[in-house]
């Protein structure tokens, strides 16, 4: 692809024997935000630290701004990385952290001093330079790391698991932050998450990964509305995935009649998609709780568990009640496998 | 437990452990001809009189000597091998650390023994050469442990963000691994320095005319001459041990850590 500011091409990734990633392609434009997004072990980090040299791949190609860099040690590649546990240097005050790359490239003094404030006044952390990141909170060091990749300008910034070791509330600061840095700078960033909300509501393309490779490649909206296969589609919130036989539903325990065929060998439904109180089928509410706007329900039905989000306007079905429900055509997403 | 007996048990222990280096302190400073506790009548003449012994001063030399060097040399070894035991995959790595870790386990007469039998005669070492080889043998084992057990508290990823930002795999190590590991590697030192100092048995092996380290001098001395100096003696090195851990935590621990 001609427009690709990061480009991948075959890339494969072993650790000794074990193949974690094999012929992975990706292409990456300049200025996007890009979330590698899957579950433990499906090889986002090991895909990431090969962007950053930290690993060397077995084959394959990786070019950035047109160059390629696959052979590019590690310290000449020009990429920041923003480690999950932050990996700040704890002998050095917040201040030379951030200068620590730069008086590395032997730039003058002035220089490094007004580079470092300005990165440090771009985090919001002007006034706590002489702290050792020990006397920090983490959502400072966090912070404190991020001032130390974006003082090196570099081309790409990979961001590990930014969010994970924040809390609630400071994690939505951070997710704003990292969008306005990205606003301002216009940086490439790639960042590694297990959270399915955290790479939508931060990414503009989401590269949903399994096994090493990519399961789904979109927008937010694309993955969210749209997966294509059942492991995006369970890691999209649609919690409720049948086989279809004929007219059929089934599952490993059972089967509910649907009443139409499809195309498709695979239909999923979000526990908002199942319609609770009418439908032909019946279930019994094994699990119940109280999220505010509706109850989440647990059903067992002759399809084993079927999880069901109900209007809080519909009175409450009580634990081990019989409730009538129905697994609906509009709300049903086709899968392909 | 009572209070008294928790006061009479820690009495007790205190009194065995600082009980002999204060009947050494006094018995040096001793104003008899012989060495005996408690003193009779009290004089500093012993303390001075160490200073005066030429065989005391030049094995104190030879003994400092050791001390330090032996212990530099073991850290340039054991620093190396710490790291890479610490960082890398190495294939027996345990068993080198069982290797590492042997001449603590045996006894330094059997030590001794075997390096003058298999490696000072046949090889014709000099006895400087054989106790600078066997202290800095002697001492390796705790600098590798010391450092190894600080650079457990490193997270690896740290070097990596050095890598980075710029850094060589070796600045890394010097501008990130090395501030961080000071604390052990001066701990390393400190013990190892202490350990030489006052190693014995195989010293005792090892050295040869005109050529003794301290310790070894001053049995020897004490064979011959039963005068207070040599407990005046002691109780110098007893200082002298006191200092060095005072100095090196006021001006290597305090000031550059907090």
């Amino acid at each position: 692809m001609s427009n690709a500011y990061v480009s991948l091409t075959g890339l494969t990734l072993s650790y000794g024997q074990t193949v974690a990633v094999p012929e992975l392609n990706l292409d990456i434009r300049k200025g996007e935000l890009i979330a590698l997004l899957g579950p433990s072990g499906c090889g986002k980090t090991t895909t990431m630290r090969a962007i950053a040299g930290l690993l060397a791949p077995t084959s394959g190609k990786i070019m950035i701004d047109g160059a390629d860099v696959t052979r590019t040690p590690a310290n000449k590649r020009g990429i920041g990385l923003v480690f999950q546990s932050y990996a700040l240097f704890p002998h050095l005050s917040a201040f030379e952290n951030v200068a620590f790359g730069l008086r590395l490239q032997k730039q003058p003094d002035a220089q490094v001093r007004a580079k470092t404030e300005a990165g440090m006044a771009t985090v919001g952390l002007t006034g706590f330079e002489t702290r050792k990141p020990s006397e920090m909170s983490g959502g400072q060091q966090q912070r404190l790391a991020l001032a130390r990749s974006l003082v090196m300008e570099p081309k790409v910034l990979l961001l590990d698991e930014p969010l994970s070791n924040l809390d609630a509330r400071l994690r939505l600061e951070m997710r704003n932050e990292l969008q306005r840095v990205q606003k301002d700078t216009g940086i490439t960033m790639i960042f590694v998450t297990h959270d399915q909300s955290e790479a939508l509501a931060l990414a503009d393309r989401v590269v949903l990964m399994k096994d090493g490779k990519i399961e789904q490649l979109g927008t937010p909206a694309e993955l969210y509305a749209e997966p294509s296969t059942a492991f995006a589609a369970n890691f999209m919130g649609f919690e409720n995935i049948f086989r279809l036989e004929g007219a059929d539903l089934v599952s490993d325990h059972g089967r509910l009649p649907f009443g139409c065929e499809a195309a498709v060998p695979l239909l999923a439904w979000r526990p908002g998609g199942v319609a609770v109180g009418k439908g032909p089928h019946v279930g019994r509410v094994i699990a119940s709780s109280f999220a505010g706007d509706h109850r989440e329900y647990v059903i067992d039905s002759p399809l084993g568990q079927i999880k069901a989000d109900a209007s809080i306007d519909l009175p409450e079905v009580l634990l081990g009640q019989q409730v009538a429900f129905d697994l609906p055509q509009a709300t049903a997403r086709h899968l392909a496998a | 437990m009572s209070r008294l007996t928790i006061w009479l048990i820690l009495g007790t222990t205190l009194t065995f452990l600082i009980g002999p280096f204060l009947i050494v302190i006094f018995a040096g400073a001793s104003a008899g001809e012989a060495l005996s506790f408690p003193p009779q009548g009290l004089s500093l003449k012993w303390y001075a009189k160490v200073f005066t012994v030429e065989s005391f001063r030049a094995s104190f030399a030879l003994s400092m000597f050791l001390a330090i060097f032996g212990t530099l040399t073991a850290l340039l070894i054991g620093i190396p091998a710490a790291y890479a035991l610490n960082r890398y995959n190495l294939p027996g790595a345990e068993a080198i650390r069982t290797i590492v870790a042997a001449p603590i386990i045996v006894p330094g007469i059997i030590v001794g023994l075997a390096l003058l039998r298999y490696f000072v005669v046949p090889l014709d070492v000099t006895i400087t050469m054989a106790l600078f080889v066997t202290h800095t043998a002697l001492v390796l084992p705790y600098a590798v442990r010391v450092v190894s057990s600080s650079l457990n508290n490193l997270r690896a990823d740290m070097e990596e963000a050095a890598v980075i930002l710029g850094c060589t795999r070796f600045q890394a190590f010097v501008k990130v691994v090395l501030p961080n590991i000071r604390g052990g590697i001066l701990a390393a030192f400190i013990l190892g320095f202490v350990t030489s100092f006052n190693e014995v048995p195989a010293s005792l092996f090892l050295s040869g005319p005109g050529v003794r380290t301290l310790p070894i001098d001053m049995l020897s001395y004490m064979e011959i001459t039963f005068d207070p100096s040599v407990a005046a003696l002691s109780a110098l090195l007893a200082f002298m041990s006191v200092a060095i851990v005072f100095v090196a935590e006021r001006l290597l621990g305090f000031s550059r850590y907090v």
